[in-house]
């Protein structure tokens, strides 16, 4: 197990905090709490030696989607894949648009 | 429910489907459901961490108050998924006490019966006799509810519930199944490795379920409602297994048909699965046909 902690500048406000996914294989689970101006990214993973895989992902998630919340993930063994979409599901559901708290 | 006709297979939204959070949602009326001690009050293990495995926020275990149709209720919900639903220190004590409080809220006036989402392979082996007190803990907070309301257990599937968690299945007052549920105190690999292939294969998944399946289970009155995996036919028989209210006597008390059971059996030569129903029946041991 591993935990890696990143930064990345952030300008769109979360509306709400929201936790979706689960702690299950080949799977994470996000939660997301309103912060300012930074998206601050917590990593705990069960697999061990990914930190460049993990900043590149991340990088590229927060490039595209400037959300500024701190995010944790428990992660176990998601594929980035699996990864972007929880991340997407996190900001849409937690966005002033998206549907309730846990909704998955 | 229980046939499998093509019309219900097409308009039917899967229970198995669901993750813990979504099932216990799904059984209470809408907009009524709400999460206590939820992913966010971060009430994780605290023993996985130094050993290397990775926690989850609500460890696994998800307790949501709501209605019933219409009436307080509780729902205890364990996530297959993670650990393989195994119960921790954290998480067998937000059942346990979920439990508790529904008592203490009945004896004030508010009938709350609870429901227990089982698919649990039982003692989580990290937390080793942390784990195995909470399991008593549950299994004594159970007796202490279901004295007042019901307690419904259900097994919806696709893991199953063993290991000491089976024991508190067989507390509730009510049990339900699916034919994708399995129900058996010791798994299908922990008997194989403990006793040989000889004993019991546990790639043979036709042997498990016609040992441990809901349809066995059902048949043989180890449980009580056999339903089909569809969040409507789940709700329905939880509702119907909570207003069906207090038995005369609890199936862990009937304990002259269980012994029954018990000696209508030769261990050296026991019988074919699908006969048990009918042995049993012949040694007057099978359940009161509830």
């Amino acid at each position: 197990m591993q935990t890696l902690t990143y930064e990345f500048p952030a300008s769109r406000p979360a509306a709400r905090r929201t936790h979706v996914g689960v702690v299950g294989s080949g799977d994470l689970e996000v939660l997301m709490t309103p912060a300012d101006g930074t998206a601050r990214v917590r990593v705990r993973t069960s697999v061990d030696g990914f930190d460049t895989v993990w900043r590149t992902v991340l990088e590229r998630f927060f490039a595209r989607n400037p959300v500024a919340a701190d995010f944790e993930l428990n992660d176990f063994g998601a594929t980035p894949g699996v990864v972007v979409l929880r991340l997407r599901q996190a900001i849409e559901s937690g966005s002033s648009q998206g549907g309730t708290e846990g909704a998955a | 429910m229980t046939r499998t006709d093509w019309q219900a297979m097409l308009r039917r939204t899967s229970f198995i489907e669901l993750n813990a959070r979504q099932r216990a949602r799904a059984l209470l009326d809408d907009g009524s459901a709400r999460e206590l001690c939820g992913p966010f009050d971060r009430i994780e293990s605290p023993w996985l961490e130094p050993q290397g495995v990775v926690p989850q926020s609500d460890d696994g275990v998800v307790v949501m108050k709501g209605a019933l149709d219409g009436d307080p209720a509780v729902v205890v919900a364990v996530e297959q998924a993670f650990q393989g639903g195994g119960i921790g220190e954290v998480s067998g004590v937000k059942m346990a006490t979920a439990l508790s409080l529904a008592a203490r809220d009945t004896r004030a006036g508010t009938p709350t019966p609870a429901v227990l989402l089982l698919e649990t392979g039982g003692v989580r082996l990290q937390e080793a006799n942390l784990g195995l007190a909470a399991v008593a803990e549950v299994c004594s907070a159970i007796l202490e509810l279901r004295a007042l309301q019901p307690v419904v257990g259900v097994i919806a599937g696709s893991l199953g519930c063993y290991g000491g968690m089976s024991i508190a299945a067989a507390l509730c007052t009510r049990l339900i199944m699916t034919e994708e549920a399995r129900l058996g105190l010791n798994g299908p690999e922990v008997i194989e490795s403990e006793a040989g292939i000889e004993e019991f294969d546990a790639s043979d998944h036709p042997l498990i379920w016609s040992l441990d399946g809901g349809r066995q289970r059902v048949g043989t009155g180890l449980a009580d409602t056999l339903v089909l995996d569809d969040v409507t036919a789940l709700r329905t028989a939880v509702i119907d297994a909570v207003r069906a209210g207090m038995p005369a006597e609890q199936r862990s008390r009937r304990i002259k048909e269980l012994r029954a059971a018990l000696e209508a059996v030769d261990p050296a030569r026991p019988p074919e699965p699908a006969a048990l129903a009918d042995v049993w029946a012949r040694a007057g041991a099978k359940g009161d046909g509830r």
